[in-house]
């Protein structure tokens, strides 16, 4: 496991109350981590917290499961 | 001892731990208060649950500020707790996000302006109106957030500086209003801080930007300072202080620009 995604997966059980062990690449944030709309706003705050990046609304809203967050930061982090 | 034991507090507007009312909550305890929280809607109770938790708080009650039957049944429920209240904590503010993102005048409509100046306004007097009683006899201290868009305009903010405004003139008004029943009225003014309803401001990051660059102290302000001065000006060290707006936001306030270009 990449160092981005293993930062990426803590992050995500940590804003979504999950087990990492649950916290799959294809999870789903809203399907299959039980987030409601303001976590995964927290969720995106959190993730532009811990990789220093900005993620522009637009752009937040197609990241829907743990792959994309990690695709994402992959690409933009500084 | 903190400077606020003994105190019982309110706090309306906790809805995260990067809330404003978070950091609030934190120097409150920190200095000896009892809390009670409010939640907005059903969804909201086991988030606000959770981090009541974290400040000692049981005391979770619902009330959604644009109803004002709510707002008496949530000092009903106090009264249940509490015999009586010293600090209300008003930390709320909405309108939909299409009216923060560009043109004023596009985005602004009759609509819009009604429920920016009702929830992020007149709640504040609301809920001063409905938890008075609580409130009377005790050296009370109501406290409300706002910020520099009430006074000069910046891009997205839009209407929500009309009902910063509003409710800064509130603060001035409530304080002559509660003055001579010995109840305080006032307000910080806080920098910029990525909050979820800030999330909700078109650009934010760039208004982030902007302020650290620009302020005397050359960085955005944190809920935990915002807290802090929140908690002084709810307690008896500020006995004297009424109908202020105070600010907490590195000094923008009082700058044009710190560079040129």
């Amino acid at each position: 496991m990449s160092d981005i995604e293993q930062r990426v997966k803590k992050i995500v059980a940590e804003q979504l109350g999950a087990n990492e062990a649950d916290v799959k690449n294809s999870s789903s944030f809203v399907d299959d981590l039980g987030a409601d709309s303001l976590d995964t706003v927290e969720l995106v705050m959190a993730l532009e917290e811990e990789f220093d990046c900005e993620i522009p609304d637009e752009e937040a809203e197609k990241i829907t499961n743990v792959q994309q967050a990690i695709d994402y930061v992959s690409v933009h982090l500084k | 001892m903190g400077f606020l034991a003994g105190k019982r507090a309110l706090i309306v507007g906790l809805l995260s731990d990067r809330s404003i009312a978070y950091g609030i909550a934190e120097a409150m305890r920190r200095e000896g208060a009892e809390l009670a929280f409010t939640y907005q809607m059903d969804r909201f109770q086991e988030r606000v649950t959770k981090l009541a938790a974290n400040f000692d708080s049981s005391i979770i009650l619902p009330c959604d500020v644009a109803d004002d039957a709510q707002i008496d049944n949530l000092f009903v429920e106090l009264g249940k707790h509490w015999d009586g209240l010293d600090i209300i904590i008003h930390s709320v503010a909405f309108v939909p996000k299409v009216a923060l993102d560009g043109d004023y005048l596009d985005s602004v409509t009759r609509e819009y302006f009604r429920v920016a100046h009702d929830v992020s306004s007149y709640s504040f007097a609301a809920l001063a109106k409905a938890g008075l009683p609580m409130m009377e006899g005790r050296n009370g201290s109501m406290l409300t957030v706002s910020y520099l868009g009430a006074e000069r305009s910046l891009p997205n903010y839009n209407v929500m500086g009309l009902a910063k405004a509003s409710l800064e003139a509130g603060v001035r008004y409530m304080a002559q209003s509660l003055g001579p029943k010995g109840i305080r009225v006032n307000a910080v003014s806080a920098g910029p801080i990525k909050t979820l309803a800030a999330s909700g401001i078109s650009g934010f990051d760039k208004i982030l930007g902007f302020n650290e660059k620009h302020a005397p102290l050359r960085r955005n302000v944190t809920i935990e300072e915002v807290g802090n001065t929140a908690a002084f000006l709810s307690s008896d060290l500020a006995s004297g202080i009424t109908g202020e707006i105070t600010y907490v936001d590195g000094g923008m306030n009082t700058t044009v620009a710190a560079v040129v270009g």
